[in-house]
């Protein structure tokens, strides 16, 4: 449950949420806006911490960890692709992508190598160098997922992250990830396209807090 | 053993945190740096310049303003060890032993000895007077004998002259006459101060000593901002001592000039330890300094040190504020970058290290600025102040000590402001509430 004081009020925005995510599986969460789409999947990122209730990571407590605890989850077991790409914008894609590898203590050789390899992946082996602001929308969303699965993450996290994309460039990313799940890699995505909530194995649909849905995929 | 191997890991391992930390923090703020606007980056080092400027120059203009008053009296008139006469002493007894002495001690490269009478000096005496109670122009002074070779030696005394010529040896009833003698180089007129009119070079004058008289023609003017020197009539030695009749060779002050780099204290005890501290009062510089010079640069000193601390105070507001517009124009970045999981300890030392960069080069810029141009081009050039020449006083001790300060201010200014960001909830950092 997550509820949020704005003044004097409470509001409740996740109420009751309960949901298991296998090994592997790449998960839509979908709902219309204010659902608690995003909310939740900021909880499950460990972003936030949920009013009442717990989130286990394989078969740990999140809530019992600490702030620091949780950071060093976030940086090594965990990432994260956002709707606005948030790259910081005084580093290169490759700076960007490596930076998490620093933080984690490797050398800058691994780091760069980890990142143009991540960068390659999704092939953007040419912009390396380039800035951010020197990026288009698209190809600043990939570094952005090349950031995110450079540290090889135990799950992948991405709100929206086709919102502020042109078609070409959103089924480009929606490629990518798919990709990334064949690859074994665990995926949590909210959208709200359900063209691309159909491209994954499960799709958990919220409304006003509440799990109303939870399909997965005939394949 | 098992547990002191396990807290050498645990060290080894904050050990590798914190270095993770410095580095990260290294590579966020150097790329903050280079990427950040030229203009910003040299608007805040602007800001830092004139800080360390402000701390420094104010301070060192002040005590500038006494010292170069104090290197005046040491270089023309005192030198760096003064032998005067005992209180209750006409003059200093045993001169010429003395004198001897002193001259062969180690680091000692010349010395002057002076006689000294009280006396006075008159001008327009020849003029025909209009009324009986006309007065001839006089003023009671100090005439002083010199060796005007010794006396150039020790004191330049030469590069005061304002007119006409120095002394020579076999100069033959010829005088030179300090400038506050003068009315042509007073501005102000008192009858408590009173001054000789019309005399020029060549001027005839007649000097009094001791009820002895002597008509002489005035050789040069000197003119300094050292009152024992600008109050004086300047005869050669032998003349006075005739006039006087003092057939003794004892003078009445000695000013001796010791090679760079001697100390002068050590040369002071060497002379005492040879007996000569019950013929005369002697003195370094410093000793001869008077006590209200003593207070004024220590006054002077203060005030730089008040103006400086405000300085400091605005700068470090200015770093203050230049830092949270940046950390909180920043806050999404400095969210997300908490949100994948970059430690707030990292972070905070990024700004730190703008900070101390800003600060260094604000103070490398000052220093070049301060030892490259200011210090030498106010030595050069002094700031023409009516009791004497101001300098640019800044040790490097000092000098150094203040950029410390600079730094330490910086580092205060810069962390606070960014602990305040990066404390900040992480979501919220993020989604920009």
């Amino acid at each position: 449950m997550k509820t949020y004081r704005t003044g004097t009020l409470d509001v409740t925005v996740l109420k009751g949420v309960s949901i298991d995510i296998p090994k592997g599986q790449f998960v839509a969460i979908m709902g219309r806006s204010g659902a608690g789409k995003s909310t939740l999947l900021y909880q499950l990122g460990l972003l936030d911490r949920p009013t009442a209730g717990t989130i286990t990571l394989d078969g740990a407590d999140t809530a019992a960890l600490s702030r620091k605890e949780r950071e060093v989850m976030r940086l090594t077991r965990l990432g994260y692709i956002f709707q606005d790409y948030a790259l910081l914008p005084e580093l290169t894609a490759i700076e960007n992508v490596a930076l998490p590898m620093l933080m984690q203590g490797a050398s800058a050789s691994v780091a760069y190598k980890h990142a143009t390899v991540s960068l390659e992946r999704i092939g953007l082996s040419n912009r390396l160098t380039n800035l951010p602001s020197q990026l288009s929308g698209g190809e600043q969303q990939r570094v952005s997922i090349a950031r995110a699965i450079a540290h090889n993450p135990a799950i992948l996290f991405a709100d929206e992250p086709t919102a502020s994309l042109d078609t070409e460039n959103s089924e480009t990313i929606m490629k990518i990830l798919k990709e990334l799940r064949a690859d074994g890699q665990t995926i949590v995505m909210v959208t709200h396209e359900p063209e691309y909530g159909r491209l994954t194995d499960r799709i958990i649909t919220l409304n006003d807090g509440i799990v109303v849905s939870d399909e997965h995929a005939r394949r | 053993m098992k547990a002191l191997k396990r807290a050498f890991q645990a060290l080894d391992n904050r050990v590798h945190a914190w270095e993770t930390t410095l580095s990260v923090g290294f590579f966020l703020a150097l790329r903050q740096i280079r990427r950040t606007s030229i203009w910003t980056t040299a608007l805040i080092v602007l800001v830092m310049v004139l800080t360390f400027l402000n701390l420094v120059v104010v301070t060192g203009i002040l005590v500038g303003l006494i010292q170069g008053s104090v290197e005046a009296v040491q270089t023309h008139y005192l030198g760096n060890v003064f032998i005067s006469t005992l209180k209750d002493r006409p003059y200093i007894d045993q001169s010429p032993t003395l004198m001897l002495a002193v001259s062969r001690v180690p680091g000692v490269t010349s010395l002057s000895a002076r006689y000294i009478e009280g006396g006075s000096v008159a001008s327009n005496y020849k003029q025909l007077k209009r009324r009986q109670s006309d007065i001839d122009d006089s003023v009671g002074t100090s005439i002083v004998g010199i060796d005007p070779v010794a006396e150039e030696a020790t004191t330049h005394l030469s590069s005061l002259l304002i007119e006409g010529s120095y002394l020579e040896p076999g100069d033959y009833d010829q005088v030179i006459v300090g400038a506050m003698l003068l009315k042509q180089y007073i501005d102000f007129e008192s009858a408590n101060f009173p001054v000789l009119d019309g005399v020029t070079i060549g001027s005839r004058i007649k000097v009094t000593v001791g009820g002895n008289e002597r008509e002489v023609t005035v050789k040069g003017i000197v003119k300094s901002k050292v009152d024992e020197i600008d109050r004086r009539i300047f005869f050669l030695d032998s003349q006075l001592r005739s006039l006087i009749q003092r057939t003794d060779y004892n003078v009445d002050e000695i000013s001796v000039k010791l090679a760079p780099g001697i100390d002068p204290k050590i040369v002071k005890q060497t002379i005492l330890a040879q007996g000569f501290g019950s013929y005369a009062k002697v003195q370094t510089q410093e000793d001869a300094e008077p006590k209200f010079i003593k207070d004024m640069r220590e006054t002077f000193a203060m005030l730089g040190n008040i103006i400086g601390s405000v300085g400091i105070v605005a700068a470090s507001i200015t770093i203050f504020i230049v830092i949270f517009i940046n950390a909180i124009t920043r806050k999404k970045f400095i969210g997300i970058l908490k949100g994948i999981g970059i430690s707030g300890a990292a972070i905070e030392t990024s700004y730190v290290i703008q900070s101390i960069f800003y600060a260094l080069f604000g103070a490398a810029i000052g220093l070049a600025l301060l030892y490259g141009f200011l210090e030498p081009y106010l030595r050069q050039n002094p700031i023409d102040f009516p009791f004497g020449d101001g300098i640019l006083v800044a040790p490097l001790g000092g000098t150094f000590f203040r950029v410390g300060i600079i730094l330490v201010m910086t580092i205060i200014a810069g962390y606070v402001p960014a602990r305040m960001v990066v404390k900040k909830h992480t979501l919220d950092a993020i989604l920009g509430r």
